[in-house]
């Protein structure tokens, strides 16, 4: 086949979801080519193309739901084709519009646009405006692809989109050190999660011959499809897919990143990390939700997965410093709550409702952070005394013996950063360092003298400083 | 089938002639600007053929030429080589285009010129002996450079020496034994070695770091990122070569991939780490073309295109940090951002497009690359993940360190010029004009990947050495062509 596009029925709601596809990716293309071409947009075109964007987007979308409802819809496909087809292989360009993505992409619009116009004020004449900007456009585009994907390489699309803006984003005041070692640590995470998305992706390829989700989950529309799978084909590929959730949901082990990503600015902590990036993964297992209910050993695994981060990110916010880092840790308790009710096998509307109202909070919350303190003088204020110190009465049921560790493990955020890299990541780096000094042995032979002349141009330090604590 | 012009034959001798008239320039601005005509001249033409060749709609196409006939069947084009002769010229214009002025006298035209119509001699051969002849000639001008220099040769010299006697001495053994029966090991094994010396694969890869380490970085990028290992692979070793041996080399090649990416991850210095980025892809490349089914050698080929593409722009982009700053040091963070935002986009971009980034141009081919070392190698097909992970993060670690972390503070303008922007943009168009269209690209691959595999006939039994002889299976025989 030599072009891809289908030709598409140009009904209303075609178009509406025409719409609301195109506007994060033309939002991509207007912030991006000034900047190539040598003509970065001013603060206030900016401002202007990024507002026009939200309003269309989240207009198309709510289009999409009204026309949806009143035509008693449950699920409408926008089939774009193939992007390309070969024999035994098919990639499909498809998106799916239903009862999972079209809240989801409603809410990525809203509080996407929330951020876009608060952002606005908040980074005005800071230098990485249009940068900040570019990345939150790729952000959208990321979220809205994931969202309504209906193949699994669109979604893997979608994600690795998300993926390189919030790194980036965390790494956003780049001059300085710290948010740069961050904005790896995060970086490195999500390939962790990238690459087990990409394998179930192949692995489903495999199987199916397409990575059409309907091919996995029959054509029910969610959330009553079921699985088509068999024998043990859904847990191998539910595996797969829970290792890149809980990569992009900071689930147990993967927790070390979330209060890193909290470096970037506080627009970009809110909306990514605090309400959409850190839901990602939740939202993915609700969409393959089927596999949960064919696999007892993946439903209870998620579930124990669930239940272990929210108990995890309860205690380590209720000991932080700062108090973006304290809500990093209370979404990732609500996050947990929520991969556990989708464990737990509840009626899967609930999650779904825990997600949206979790993160209209969490953004509120964040916005409001920055301005925290003056929040508490105005309310002292009010009352003309000082606020009672808070104490958590769980904290009376904790044996005394117990309080002392279970703090020092709140503090050192579980050690999960710690350990992943004593027992990963410098084991591993170690033997490629070694690998470098035989090769340096094996060149300096061979040339009969020092073979590296790049020698030259190093400093002191290594490498393996950025990869650690 | 003949092309309607001479144009395979005019893309080689037009640089052959300037690499002559170049050599008698003694200004460098003159020499580069000869040098930018004559590399244009011969990617007009390259892209020409492409096209001619894409309307004609064969299987192959000989150069019309008076001096192509008079050689036979020497100058030919197929499916495989089509696309990479324009690839290959792009590649040497935007080298030279985006060689600064401060580099100039350092740089050789004459000698850029020449390697390019060898590099086009290769990929429009299908000679097996002109193919070898070619390849060794290639390996001259980069010693010449490294004597003229004053640095270290042995490495190189030891490796390409190698690489040419076993190529030579295989290519023989296969002559001797006949083309169309199972083959000795004699025969095989050194066939097998020169294609892993020449891609860089494990442990033959040494030299490709100690080029980068002493030869000027347009040279290295130059013989090294049209990926000649990979065509002596399909050329001469896909064909005849056992089930066995592909599996050997694609095994050893996936164990390359993952090493070099780790490699990278720990490298101190900017050119030994894109060399070791370089091994990785190219040892994907191989992956693919050694699966033997259509989907892992299309995803090669795409791989191919995409990673030439992408490295070149990757280099070029380093090469360019490198004329304003010197050899670049990894251990520490140099914050140019601010400078030379472009520079800092476009190494993203190109990394990224490396590493299979969505939207890119070696997303598709990576997708399809993985897919089918899975079904060759179920087990360890998954390794090819592996390593483009362990590159994305080698690749943003690099970006940081050379982009960000600090406020870098300059007396003088750092700005990428006219012709460095131009470079980057067309490279940049490139990348994501293949992500967005691949499907005017993918199936083009696929029908070569094809034509590749029909030519792997079912040998006649050897009797000569049981032992030392591989069977092949129905699962590797090819369809028949339809």
């Amino acid at each position: 086949m030599p072009f891809m596009f289908h030709a598409i029925a140009l009904t209303p709601l075609n178009l509406l979801g025409l719409t609301v596809v195109a506007v994060p990716v033309l939002l991509v293309a207007a912030l991006g080519l000034p900047f190539l071409y040598g003509r970065p947009l001013s603060e206030r075109w900016i401002g202007r193309i990024v507002q026009s964007g939200m309003i269309v987007g989240l207009l198309a979308s709510l289009g999409v739901l009204g026309l949806m409802l009143a035509q008693g819809t449950r699920s409408v496909t926008l089939d774009l084709g193939h992007w390309v087809s070969l024999p035994h292989f098919h990639f499909a360009f498809k998106f799916v519009f239903d009862r999972l993505s079209v809240p989801f992409a409603i809410l990525s619009f809203v509080l996407c646009g929330t951020i876009g116009a608060f952002a606005n004020k908040y980074l005005h004449r800071e230098p990485g405006f249009a940068r900040f900007f570019m990345q939150y456009a790729l952000f959208v585009m990321g979220m809205i692809f994931t969202s309504l994907a209906g193949t699994i390489e669109s979604l893997f699309f979608g994600w690795e989109l998300v993926g390189v803006s919030s790194a980036m984003l965390v790494a956003f005041f780049h001059e300085r050190t710290a948010p740069v070692r961050n904005g790896l640590r995060v970086w490195i995470v999500y390939r962790i999660s990238d690459a087990a998305l990409l394998v179930a992706a192949v692995v489903l390829h495999h199987l199916r011959g397409e990575g059409d989700f309907s091919a996995l989950m029959g054509i029910y529309p969610w959330p009553e499809s079921h699985t088509v799978l068999t024998g043990n084909e859904p847990l191998i590929i539910g595996l797969l897919l829970l290792v890149a959730a809980a990569g992009k949901s900071a689930l147990v082990p993967f927790s070390g990143w979330l209060p890193r990503a909290m470096e970037g600015p506080t627009p970009s902590s809110a909306v990514f990390y605090g309400a959409l990036s850190v839901h990602l993964g939740a939202y993915l297992l609700l969409r393959v939700s089927p596999l949960l209910d064919a696999s007892p050993t993946l439903s209870a695994l998620v579930l124990i997965l669930g239940l272990v981060s929210a108990m995890f990110g309860a205690l380590a916010s209720r000991a932080q410093t700062d108090v973006k880092c304290a809500l990093a840790f209370a979404s990732l308790t609500q996050v947990g709550l929520i991969v556990a009710e989708i464990g737990a096998g509840l009626p899967r509307y609930i999650p779904l409702v825990h997600i949206l109202g979790h993160a209209c909070l969490r953004t509120l919350q964040f916005l409001r952070a920055s301005s925290v303190l003056t929040d508490f003088r105005q309310l002292e204020n009010a009352i003309g005394s000082r606020l009672p110190p808070f104490s958590s009465p769980l904290g009376r049921f904790v044996p005394a013996a117990l309080r002392v560790p279970l703090y020092r493990l709140a503090v050192q955020r579980g050690y999960l950063d710690a350990l992943l890299f004593e027992y990963i990541a410098r084991p591993v780096l170690g033997l490629f360092r070694l690998c470098d000094s035989l090769e340096r042995r094996w060149t300096d032979f061979l040339s009969g003298g020092q073979s590296r002349e790049s020698d030259r141009a190093l400093g002191a330090a290594s490498t393996l400083d950025d990869l650690s604590l | 089938m003949n092309l309607d012009l001479p144009l395979l034959e005019l893309a080689i001798l037009i640089p052959l002639a300037g690499a002559a008239i170049v050599s008698r320039i003694g200004n460098s601005d003159q020499a580069r600007l000869w040098c930018l005509g004559f590399c244009g001249a011969a990617f007009a033409c390259t892209v020409g053929e492409w096209l001619d060749f894409h309307t004609l709609h064969a299987e192959i196409a000989h150069d019309p030429g008076l001096l192509a006939r008079s050689m036979g069947d020497f100058l030919e084009i197929d499916a495989l080589s089509a696309p990479l002769l324009p690839l290959t010229a792009l590649i040497y214009l935007l080298t030279a285009i985006a060689t600064l002025r401060t580099k100039i006298r350092r740089f050789s035209f004459a000698g850029t010129l020449l390697s390019l119509a060898l590099a086009l001699a290769v990929l429009s051969c299908r000679n097996p002996w002109g193919i070898i002849g070619l390849l060794a000639l290639r390996t001259v001008a980069p010693y010449l450079e490294l004597r003229a220099r004053g640095k270290p040769t042995r490495v190189y010299v030891l490796h390409m020496a190698l690489f040419v006697v076993t190529l030579a001495a295989g290519w023989l053994f296969v002559e001797l034994e006949g083309l169309h029966r199972a083959h000795s090991l004699w025969a095989v094994l050194p066939l097998l070695i020169a294609v892993l010396i020449r891609t860089g694969g494990f442990p033959f890869h040494c030299w490709v770091t100690d080029l980068f380490e002493h030869a000027t970085f347009g040279t290295a990028l130059l013989y090294l990122t049209p990926m000649m290992g990979a065509y002596v692979a399909v050329r001469l070793v896909v064909p005849i070569a056992p089930e066995w041996v592909l599996q050997s080399i694609g095994l050893i090649s996936l164990a390359t991939a993952v090493y070099s990416a780790g490699m990278a991850l720990v490298q101190r210095e900017a050119r030994r780490f894109f060399s070791y980025i370089y091994l990785s892809h190219s040892a994907l490349v191989l992956v693919g073309l050694e699966t033997l089914n259509p989907i892992g050698l299309t995803g090669a080929l795409c791989v191919w295109l995409s990673a030439a593409l992408s490295l070149a722009g990757f280099g070029l982009t380093l090469r360019a940090l490198e004329a304003r700053h010197g050899r670049l040091s990894l251990t520490n963070y140099h914050g140019v951002y601010e400078h030379t935002p472009l520079l800092a986009v476009c190494f993203l971009l190109t990394g990224f497009a490396c590493v299979g980034f969505p939207g890119t141009f070696g997303f598709l081919g990576t997708e399809l690359l993985v897919d089918g070392a899975v079904q060759t190698f179920p087990h360890i097909g998954v390794a090819v993940v592996i390593a483009a992970a362990l590159n994305g993060i080698a690749v943003v670690q690099a970006y940081f360190k050379l982009f960000t972390g600090t406020r870098h503070v300059s007396t003088v303008p750092l700005q990428i010029g006219l012709r460095e922007r131009l470079a980057v943009l067309s490279l940049a168009a490139l990348i994501l004009g293949g992500g967005i269209f691949p499907q005017l690209i993918v199936p083009a691959r696929h029908h070569a990947a094809e034509r590749i595999l029909s030519q792997r006939e079912p040998p006649k039994p050897a009797g000569l050495h049981p032992g030392e002889t591989a069977q092949f299976s129905a699962k590797s025989r090819p369809p028949k062509p339809k």
